[in-house]
């Protein structure tokens, strides 16, 4: 590491600011879209963590997979799935957020107790820096080849069950002479809209689905 | 720069995305706090590796197939909940009983 301990304190304060702050705008703020927003804050301050702790590739990869795949995915989540709906009040539903806070906070005491207790065996081996590239490719086509040939394999067939799963189904055979009337709908099985809270047409939402 | 500092802003973080993740009612910011614990074991992950292995780098080893799995968890989790609301016409979690009884 080339920074001084000073500066990386402070970067690491800032950061650690920046990250806890938009995580709780993620989980708290009532608009989808500004926490969408605040995820990809979140996402880049964690990015910088990793260049913090010499891993410059892993911040790469970071920025390029979260901030601009994964974030604009959900980004696009929310746009197609725009309802704006007052959600039905539940009653006292100040008691289970309550009891969560306090489950959270709890879980987090365990965490910094068992963090600050355990005696950590810190090495003393010079960091890869730079040299972590060639490291993690070595990693990955020696001893981590089977792990990374199934991932490849699951990111394939991930990829094409959300195509098949989120796909529309379209009408293949629409009258030849006769044009559409609207040209910028385009021609889709009606869909029936299953009555929330109704048990009886569960039939109808599994037919609609296939 | 100490490894409890990081571990201690990863347990946090984990600790919001479990509040997040039982507290929301719309789907997608479910799947948001999931990204969120799933940022904390990579944060944890990265921490081991350059303080407790600095010179044999598994941990970024791992913390790469984690970020793959979440890419694509992200991704199919999206097209189930577009295919949920497509056919509900809701993104309230507490009106999800597809898989309950």
């Amino acid at each position: 590491m080339t920074l001084a301990e000073g500066v990386q304190i402070v970067s690491f304060g800032i950061l650690a600011v920046m990250m806890l702050g938009a995580a709780l705008g993620v989980v708290l703020l009532e608009n989808i879209v500004y926490s969408a927003f605040l995820l990809g804050g979140v996402f880049i301050s964690i990015a910088g963590m990793y260049i913090l702790l010499n891993a410059s590739f892993v911040a790469a990869a970071q920025v390029l997979v979260y901030v601009g795949a994964v974030n604009v995915l959900i980004l696009f989540g929310i746009m197609l799935v725009n309802k704006q709906q007052e959600f039905r009040p539940i009653a006292r539903a100040w008691v289970g957020r309550a009891v969560t806070a306090l489950v959270c906070s709890g879980l987090f005491a365990l965490l910094a107790t068992t963090v600050v207790g355990t005696p950590w065996k810190l090495s003393s081996a010079p960091a890869a820096g730079d040299n972590a590239i060639v490291l993690i490719g070595i990693h990955f086509f020696t001893d981590f080849l089977l792990p990374f040939e199934l991932a490849s394999v699951l990111l394939l067939i991930a990829l094409v069950g959300a195509i098949i799963l989120a796909r529309r189904e379209y009408i293949p055979d629409t009258q030849a002479g006769v044009p559409v009337q609207d040209a910028l709908q385009l021609p889709e099985r009606p869909r029936e809209l299953v009555p929330v809270g109704s048990n009886t047409s569960e039939q109808g939402a599994t037919d609609s689905f296939l | 720069m100490h490894l409890e500092y990081f571990l201690l802003i990863a347990a946090a973080l984990f600790c919001i995305g479990i509040y997040g993740l039982v507290t929301s009612r719309n789907v997608i910011r479910v799947l948001m706090s999931i990204e969120l614990m799933l940022n904390a074991v990579n944060l944890n992950l990265m921490a081991f590796s350059n303080y407790l292995d600095p010179a044999n780098v598994t941990g970024q080893v791992f913390s790469v197939f984690v970020i793959t799995i979440a890419a694509a968890e992200a991704a199919v989790g999206l097209a189930i909940v577009l295919s949920i609301y497509r056919n509900r016409d809701t993104v309230d979690m507490e009106q999800f009983n597809l898989l309950k009884w």
